[in-house]
């Protein structure tokens, strides 16, 4: 192995299934081998098995959808408001000064925390979930963006101007689609922490939602369950992932030349 | 000055411009440019040579409007200067094409904050692509091409505004030296034919007697116009001027001009 040698994608995708490959093994070896006790850790197979009878005949998958919903709903909020501060923060310095202080302060507060504050304002219903979500992603996001679009090439901007852009076209025709696919991959790493925001709201008052199940399973002491509902938020936030990189991909395709 | 019956209008005339930059911690302000005058007449091609950090690109920025004078103005067909405009195309040392943009979509931008229709658009894009030998690259992203490329297409862009003037910072600075020959070339061929106004940037002393048609040499920082002579060479030029006795009595002298600024620089 040399240092920052790529690797082949053949064989890059051998060693990242080769992981899990191990990681089930492991798993399985520690469990099925009698190493530790069932109560504190289901075997694979127990896990896939009642992760099956989960999705069959308890309608595991309506609480998948809840989660999703969530998660998405909360964030695509957040993204909608956050998307035109974040760039108007970042392209005029004034509006940055006002806000970015409070942001800032703002963006360490665990959503979380909020949990029991929200219960007693939005009740325990779906406003109460898409709030935790909201504030756990709008203030990040708000900042990132600005960042990035304040990061604009300052020379780009000053051959806008000799093109003869006024102010207002050098932000819709250089700032944005400058920092666009900075700003997607930002999108894409918030929703990412988004879904760790989820579970939590959904471990407190909810009646439906993966969290919920968690909850549920804990007082039943089956472990199976509870890792299984963990893979599954596993599965669907790697999904996620790999769509948001696609599209990004497709989106900006100049931004990946000549890296 | 112009040989000739050809009257000569300024186009561009720079008046006591000076640029200072406030010092940190209070002490006396650090001049970057000496107050300065220059006169260029329409259709002229003037380099501005001199030592690095001499000022050069200070002025050619406050020409620009990119940059603020502390002292003078600068005026344009008459016009004081007050910021940047499509009146003054500017191509820059650094690769500044958009890199979203296709080759003919960065050619098409100023056109299109004039609001041309899209067809009047296409056509002058392609018809500067084509004068700059880009046809068959339109649709590639800048980070396909190579330097020389990138900065055929700046030149495009800045021409296809048809501004009034072109400032050009070291334009071919970044390239290698066959390439950048080759530049000067393309570059000399479009100002012969249709004869806009430029102000070149450049410490090449080569490039600066082989494309203008006036150089202007400055002395160290903090910059001044020191020497400013007209190129005594026919257009159009075809390279091999470069190896005439014309061109070697001319180089020499600036040479030397040169010579004695970069020491002083060296000093300071």
């Amino acid at each position: 192995m040399k240092p920052l040698t790529p690797v082949d994608p053949r064989a890059r995708v051998t060693l990242g299934i080769g992981f899990f490959v191990v990681f089930f093994v492991a798993w399985g070896a520690v469990t099925l081998g009698g190493l530790v006790p069932k109560t504190f850790l289901a075997d694979p197979l127990t896990m896939v098995r009642s992760g099956w009878t989960l999705l069959i005949e308890q309608g595991f998958g309506w609480d998948i959808g809840m989660t999703v919903w969530r998660v998405l709903g909360g964030f695509v909020i957040a993204a909608i408001v956050a998307l035109p501060l974040g760039v108007a923060m970042g392209a005029y310095k004034p509006i940055e000064a006002f806000f970015e202080p409070f942001v800032s302060f703002a963006r360490y507060l665990p959503a979380s925390a909020f949990i029991p504050l929200l219960i007693l304002w939005a009740g325990i219903g779906e406003a109460q979930k898409l709030s935790v979500i909201f504030i756990g992603s709008f203030f990040q996001l708000v900042l990132m963006i600005a960042v990035a679009v304040g990061n604009t090439r300052r020379d780009l901007v000053e051959a806008a101007y000799t093109l003869g852009s006024t102010d207002t076209s050098l932000v819709k025709r250089v700032l944005i689609p400058g920092a666009a696919p900075e700003i997607a991959e930002i999108l894409r790493m918030v929703l990412g922490w988004a879904w760790t925001y989820v579970i939590v709201a959904e471990l407190i008052g909810a009646s439906s939602g993966i969290g919920h199940m968690i909850t549920d399973s804990q007082a039943l002491l089956a472990t199976d369950q509870i890792i299984f509902g963990i893979i599954v938020i596993g599965v669907i936030g790697l999904v996620s992932d790999f769509a948001f990189k696609w599209i990004n991909r497709r989106l900006f395709p100049w931004a990946r030349l000549g890296r | 000055m112009r040989d000739g019956p050809m009257t000569t209008t300024t186009l561009l005339s720079v008046r006591g411009v000076s640029r200072s930059f406030p010092s940190h911690g209070g002490g006396a302000p650090t001049v970057a440019l000496r107050e300065t005058d220059l006169a260029v007449a329409e259709n002229d091609f003037i380099t501005i040579l001199g030592p690095s950090g001499c000022g050069k690109s200070t002025l050619l920025r406050i020409v620009a409007g990119l940059d603020r004078q502390t002292t003078g103005e600068v005026l344009l067909d008459g016009r004081t200067i007050a910021g940047p405009g499509a009146e003054r195309g500017m191509v820059f040392q650094s690769y500044t094409l958009f890199p979203w943009l296709s080759v003919r979509e960065n050619v098409c931008f100023g056109l299109r904050e004039r609001a041309l229709p899209r067809a009047q658009q296409l056509e002058i894009a392609d018809a500067y692509l084509d004068k700059v030998g880009l046809r068959g690259f339109e649709n590639h992203f800048p980070k396909q091409l190579s330097g020389g490329m990138q900065q055929r297409t700046a030149i495009a862009r800045a021409l296809a505004n048809n501004p009034r003037m072109l400032l050009m910072d070291e334009p071919f600075g970044a390239l290698d030296h066959q390439t950048r020959e080759l530049m000067q070339e393309l570059l000399l061929g479009i100002w012969e034919a249709d004869r806009k106004t430029v102000l070149f940037v450049t410490h090449d002393i080569d490039e600066a007697v082989f494309m203008g048609s006036r150089v202007v040499v400055m002395s160290a920082r903090p910059g001044r116009i020191k020497l400013d002579r007209r190129v005594p060479l026919a257009h159009p030029r075809h390279y091999s001027v470069k190896t005439s006795p014309e061109f070697a009595a001319l180089k020499a002298e600036l040479t030397e001009q040169v010579r004695v600024e970069v020491r002083a620089a060296q000093m300071q």
